[in-house]
């Protein structure tokens, strides 16, 4: 049985009296992938700031794992360490350092200062680094700085950094910006893959890239899920059609 | 296959030989051996530029490492120099007063002894009386822990109201300029309990060692502020190599991603903040015995912005830059407004580098900010070739 790994329930807040996300419900289970989709100033954005701790709700419940506990009031660390991984809209490595470095620093281990001074290399580690390097097709790239990567593979980076905190959550957004037909599928492979695992929420625009990746579609609409099923379903949908993909058409 | 950290880190084998050297060669030169070619007041000089290297390389790692543009150090530095001078000019006037009192008849009380230290020493801010911070200053022990303790306290709680409020960038700096400057504004009050403007002096007179030469004594504090530096210089070395050194480095360049990797950012501000707080602090401890008075205007702001013009100027993000900027800047400073520059007669204006070595000093820190952002440091990148 997959059970809910994430319920976001009756969620509400306001930027200057801008409502950005209004009463929004959503669940997410604990595996597979999911696509939120929605017009500019949807609340996408803002839903992943509230999730990953960022920013604090008016109103409303984020209930994470089997135990029910309550994300709202947590630090952006401690929520990454719950196992909620997040790639930024702009790739985000750090550019003067190696990719094993990057890896390393993302890796599952202790994260208090002291335990992080004392750090030693260890081979499972090692193997680990390794191991996601290979998933996200860097293995050669492994001592080169991050900074000369190629926009997909700082992308690919950044996914595979994710996937080394052994997320149970990742949270994605728009990560087929600016790639090309090849990297997209490539990025496509990588998500599906992570998706066996953990529950991965993909946040896009563009429609084309949501078809490839052939999951159930959120679409939200003034911060409100506005309809929810298969990509075909919610194309179908005669509000959705209204909102969106009528005005893109236009 | 794991590598040594000696071999990830070759510039610590060098800056060490490099040091080592240059101490002996000083060493050999000196009074202290007889040789004589450098005078006694410059192997001080150079062992005070020693301890401006140490805080330099502070303030590269909060800095140029952890992205943290501090222009505070100073502050600690100054504790740090202050904390050791009570002791040092306790000790001294205690042996001056006990030697003038033992010619009396009647063998005096200690009350009476501790007022005449009293009067000796607080006599020029109008009082007797010791105040409650001298409680220790017998005690070199307990004066050098202090030399730790009160800049380790100060930078933890400093850094945690500013950190935990997520006080960044510019506003942070402005606030560690604040703070040096509330400090040196205190301790300019005669009721500061630290002399007011007087400050304190006499510390080149290491109580125990009246007899024995400046030459030897100047030779001593300059081999401890090279050892100091060497052992600041491996001790940092190691801080930001490793994986220390990634999450600090990445603090440096972003911050938020290094939140969203799980690590709790602001402990790691705290840690480098207060860390090389303690070490501008030592580095302070042994400046200011070279340098035989402290008083508050060694902490004004301007001194911490020097520091940070100093490790720009060197090259930040790395130790030995740090270093070459505090030593070749200082050095230079002293050089101009000591008078040693031959001023230049253009005809109609005679350039006197007293007052133009700060416009000097302004237009290389612009020109090295816009032009060189690796600093005098980074002339070795062409040097090494990477592999």
């Amino acid at each position: 049985m997959n059970s809910t790994l994430l319920e976001v329930s009756g969620l509400s807040v306001s930027f200057d009296g801008f409502r950005a996300i209004n009463n929004l419900s959503v669940q997410f289970p604990e595996t597979g992938m999911r696509a939120i989709i929605g017009p500019n100033g949807a609340g996408k954005t803002t839903f992943m700031d509230i999730v990953t701790g960022k920013t604090r709700p008016d109103e409303g419940h984020v209930i994470w794992g089997e135990r029910s506990i309550s994300l709202l009031g947590m630090s952006e660390s401690e929520i990454a360490m719950q196992g909620i991984g997040r790639k930024f809209q702009k790739p985000t490595v750090f550019e003067t350092q190696t990719v094993r470095q990057n890896l390393a620093m993302a890796l599952k281990n202790p994260r208090s200062p002291f335990a992080v001074l004392m750090h030693r290399r260890t081979a499972a580690n090692g193997t680990r680094i390794d191991k996601i390097a290979g998933e996200i097709g860097l293995s050669d790239s492994l001592m080169r700085v991050a900074g000369e990567l190629s926009h997909g593979q700082k992308q690919w980076l950044e996914i595979g950094m994710l996937l080394a905190q052994d997320p149970r959550l990742l949270l994605v957004d728009e990560p087929a910006a600016g790639m090309t037909v090849e990297e997209r599928e490539k990025t496509t492979d990588i998500l599906r893959e992570a998706a066996k695992t953990c529950a991965v929420v993909v946040v896009e625009h563009d429609m084309e890239f949501v078809r490839r990746l052939d999951c159930r579609v959120t679409v939200l609409h003034e911060g409100s899920v506005l309809a929810e099923g298969s990509l075909d379903h919610v194309t179908a949908d005669q509000a959705v059609i209204d909102v969106y993909l009528g005005r893109s058409n236009a | 296959m794991r590598r040594s950290f000696i071999a990830q880190n070759p510039s610590v084998l060098w800056f060490l030989a490099a040091l080592g050297l240059f101490t002996l060669v000083i060493t050999v030169l000196s009074e202290f051996t007889g040789a004589g070619v450098i005078p006694t007041s410059f192997v001080k000089t150079l062992g005070k530029t020693l301890c401006l290297c140490l805080i330099a390389i502070a303030m590269d790692v909060v800095w140029g490492y952890c992205g943290i543009l501090s222009l505070g150090h100073f502050a600690f530095f100054g504790i740090g120099g202050y904390a050791v001078g009570m002791w040092l000019m306790y000790a001294r006037t205690e042996t001056i007063v006990l030697e003038s009192l033992s010619t009396q008849v009647i063998p005096p009380t200690p009350q009476e002894i501790s007022d005449a230290i009293g009067n000796q020493i607080f006599g020029v801010v109008g009082s007797s009386e010791f105040p409650l911070i001298w409680a220790f200053a017998d005690s070199l022990l307990l004066q050098l822990l202090m030399v730790v303790l009160v800049p380790g306290l100060l930078a933890l709680v400093f850094g945690w109201l500013a950190f935990r409020s997520r006080v960044t960038g510019v506003y942070l700096s402005i606030l560690t300029q604040a703070m040096t400057l509330a400090l040196s504004l205190y301790l300019f009050q005669n009721d500061s309990g630290l002399r007011g403007n007087n400050g304190l002096s006499g510390l080149q007179n290491i109580p125990g060692f009246e007899t024995t030469p400046q030459s030897a004594v100047s030779i001593v504090f300059f081999w401890a502020s090279a050892a100091a530096l060497a052992a600041g210089y491996v001790f940092f070395a190691w801080v930001v190599s490793g994986k220390m050194g990634s999450v600090v480095q990445g603090i440096r360049d972003n911050e938020a991603r290094v939140r969203f990797l799980g690590y709790h950012v602001e402990s790691y501000k705290l840690f480098i903040f207060t860390v090389t707080a303690i070490v501008s602090g030592i580095a302070g401890a042994l400046y200011y015995p070279q340098a035989g008075i402290i008083n508050p205007g060694e902490i004004a702001p301007i001194a911490s912005i020097y520091l940070a013009v100093w490790v720009a100027i060197g090259g930040r993000g790395r130790l030995y830059g740090a270093v070459i900027g505090a030593a070749f800047v200082s050095l230079l400073s002293s050089w101009f407004t000591g008078g040693g520059a031959p001023p230049i007669n253009l005809g109609f204006y005679t350039v006197q580098w007293t007052d133009w070595w700060l416009v000097l000093l302004g237009l290389s820190f612009v020109a090295v900010t816009l032009f060189f952002p690796r600093g005098i440091g980074g002339l070795f990148d062409y040097l090494v070739k990477k592999p």
